[in-house]
């Protein structure tokens, strides 16, 4: 298997709505992933697009529709799609284009815009819910989430209290990310007085929906030494896919996470993730989220995350930086576009160019995850320099 | 190269923008209705529902009780074995009290959507449906709760054939 990296990086701004289409944004990330390793268009051998539903846009066969923005005419180009996990799912996709030796330079785009449909993108997530046993409740997304958090919380004792200091953080965090939909100083107390939506999820534990872009290119190793003065290295790559019968799991843990960062540390040779991993950027889409998927990537035993967000550990200067980025809580949750963010992030910061965002101590390793479906797929990358 | 980088695209914008007709924006929508077969297994758990019964199914290969039943074991990979008859009683494992329609509309009463361990299953197998008759202050995970049925003139083969599931009092 050859060896991967990436050398580029690029992303649009995450805005509640924005005026350019799915396609301008795919080409703008597109673009400055490209611009910023000096390559163009006729140096890509082949284009991997990924978006979360159609339904979102109301725009069938999504990926055809995306491709010309994210310069995939007249390429082997490929759609991947793993729900809220397609973000990170991406750059695996890419990687495997390029390990497999069939491909030298691979740009990967991932784009979402949410405001498209109307009233809210709420209503096209009922579809995801099992036509005949489920949907006639008239269930609401955020009742899965809200019905994991809360098994979560009663399993291990953890308040809401210390779940919401990962919002408080994470928006703070956003402050210093030129792109960020929300970043702010909030309190925990503002996130347990705003609205409760679904208990116990109130609306500030929740990340906004966010339309934007983001892309990487990816390439062997030697148009990497050719092109790139720093390439970053994928060093492993993970993915796991649990049952969708999701009344049938103990949703307190999980699983599929673990499943899927046991594949990439395999790869990686990553004994204790804790000692091994300088940078974590999990899927924080709700803020219990990150503390749950913590856990499931192995940096503690399931129910201590919230003590290392509450002990500082999680902080951007603290021992184990997690999403300096801001996260989906503070930068924004354009679903695909939102997961390669933090692939972006972890090349922006193992390159020590993250600006105001950098994580101190030269960081040589990091991780990024992303989950989705009902509740069921890990994604997860290792990049390392 | 977020540090060099300094022009991040991508236009925000505002109500305002379009109430003044600032940008322009064409509306529609997709129109689409589906009649879904509920299949063998879950065809069957619909019947038994309108009669007022769950129903699960066993895969004799790795001995668990499946609900909802399938006609195939997902991991065993081999057809499930036989019907078994569960109670209509079970076990609140999470719960929401949610103040959010599908569509985001708010609810000023709110609905207990929950996971529901159904007793006779496997361990912690279980399906999403409502609670009722609580008061959302008094709901706890490890509940025991029972189905409450719609009149059987009313049913019609449908998981809203239970109205909700209401807590077991003591004694009762
Ligand atoms: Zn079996």
């Amino acid at each position: 298997m050859g060896k991967v990296a990436v050398v580029g990086a690029g992303m649009t701004r995450f805005v509640r709505r924005a005026q350019e289409t799915g396609k301008e944004l795919s080409y703008l990330a597109a673009r400055m992933a490209l611009d910023s390793c000096g390559l163009t268009l006729k140096d890509v051998d082949a284009v991997v697009v990924g978006s979360a539903p159609d339904a979102f846009d109301g725009v069938h066969m999504k990926g055809e529709y995306l491709a010309d923005g994210s310069g995939g005419w007249q390429k082997p180009t490929l759609r991947c799609f793993v729900g809220g996990a397609t973000g990170v799912f991406a750059p695996i996709v890419g990687w495997y284009h390029v390990a497999s030796g069939q491909f030298d330079t691979v740009l990967v785009v991932c784009e979402e815009k949410m405001s498209s449909c109307h009233p809210h993108p709420q209503g096209a997530f009922l579809t995801i819910f099992d036509h005949t046993t489920e949907r006639a409740l008239g269930p609401n997304l955020l009742w899965i989430f809200a019905l994991e958090m809360n098994r979560y919380m009663t399993v291990h004792g953890i308040t809401k209290e210390e779940i919401a200091l990962v919002a408080v953080k994470n928006k703070k965090n956003a402050l210093d990310h030129p792109c960020a939909h929300l970043g702010s100083e909030i309190t925990v107390d503002d996130v347990l007085n705003s609205e409760v939506m679904a208990w116990p999820v109130n609306r500030l534990d929740v990340s906004p929906a966010s339309d934007g872009a983001a892309a990487i290119v990816m390439c062997s190793e030697r148009v990497a030494k050719r092109v790139s003065d720093r390439p970053v290295w994928v060093e492993g790559v993970g993915w796991h896919l649990d049952t969708a019968y999701w009344t049938n799991r103990d949703l307190y843990y999980p699983r599929y996470v673990e499943y899927a960062a046991r594949m990439a540390y395999d790869m990686a040779g990553i004994k204790e993730p804790r000692k091994e991993i300088n940078i974590v950027e999990p899927y924080d889409p709700f803020d219990y989220k990150e503390l749950h998927h913590l856990e499931g990537l192995l940096f503690c035993k399931p129910g201590e995350a919230a003590k290392l967000t509450v002990d500082g550990v999680t902080a951007r200067d603290g021992d184990l930086p997690v999403c300096p980025s801001g996260g989906l809580l503070g930068v924004g949750n354009p679903i695909a576009a939102a997961g390669l963010m933090k692939v972006c992030e972890l090349f922006w910061q193992l390159r020590g160019e993250a600006g105001r965002r950098q994580v101190p101590g030269q960081p040589r390793r990091g991780l990024a995850q992303a989950w989705g479906d009902l509740m069921q797929v890990g994604t997860v990358v290792i990049l390392g320099i | 190269m977020s540090v060099k980088i300094t022009h991040w695209p991508g236009t925000s914008l505002s109500s305002a923008d379009f109430a003044e007709g600032r940008v322009l924006t064409v509306r529609g929508g997709v129109k689409a209705e589906y009649a879904w077969d509920a299949g063998v297994a879950i065809g069957r758990y619909l019947e038994e529902l309108k009669r007022g019964r769950l129903v699960a199914r066993r895969c004799d290969g790795c001995r668990r009780v499946l609900v909802p039943p399938r006609m195939f074991c997902e991991e065993c990979f081999r057809p499930t074995d036989a019907w078994v008859r569960l109670a209509d009683t079970g076990t609140v494992q999470t719960f929401s009290i949610s103040y959010v329609r599908w569509d985001m509309v708010r609810l000023t009463e709110p609905e207990i959507p929950a996971v529901i361990a159904i007793d006779g299953a496997s361990p912690g197998y279980g399906i999403l449906h409502l609670l009722g008759e609580v008061d959302p202050k008094e709901v706890r995970v490890g509940m025991r709760v029972k189905a409450v049925w719609k009149d059987p003139a009313e049913r019609r083969g449908a998981i809203t054939d239970i109205r909700y599931w209401a807590p077991i009092r003591e004694g009762g």
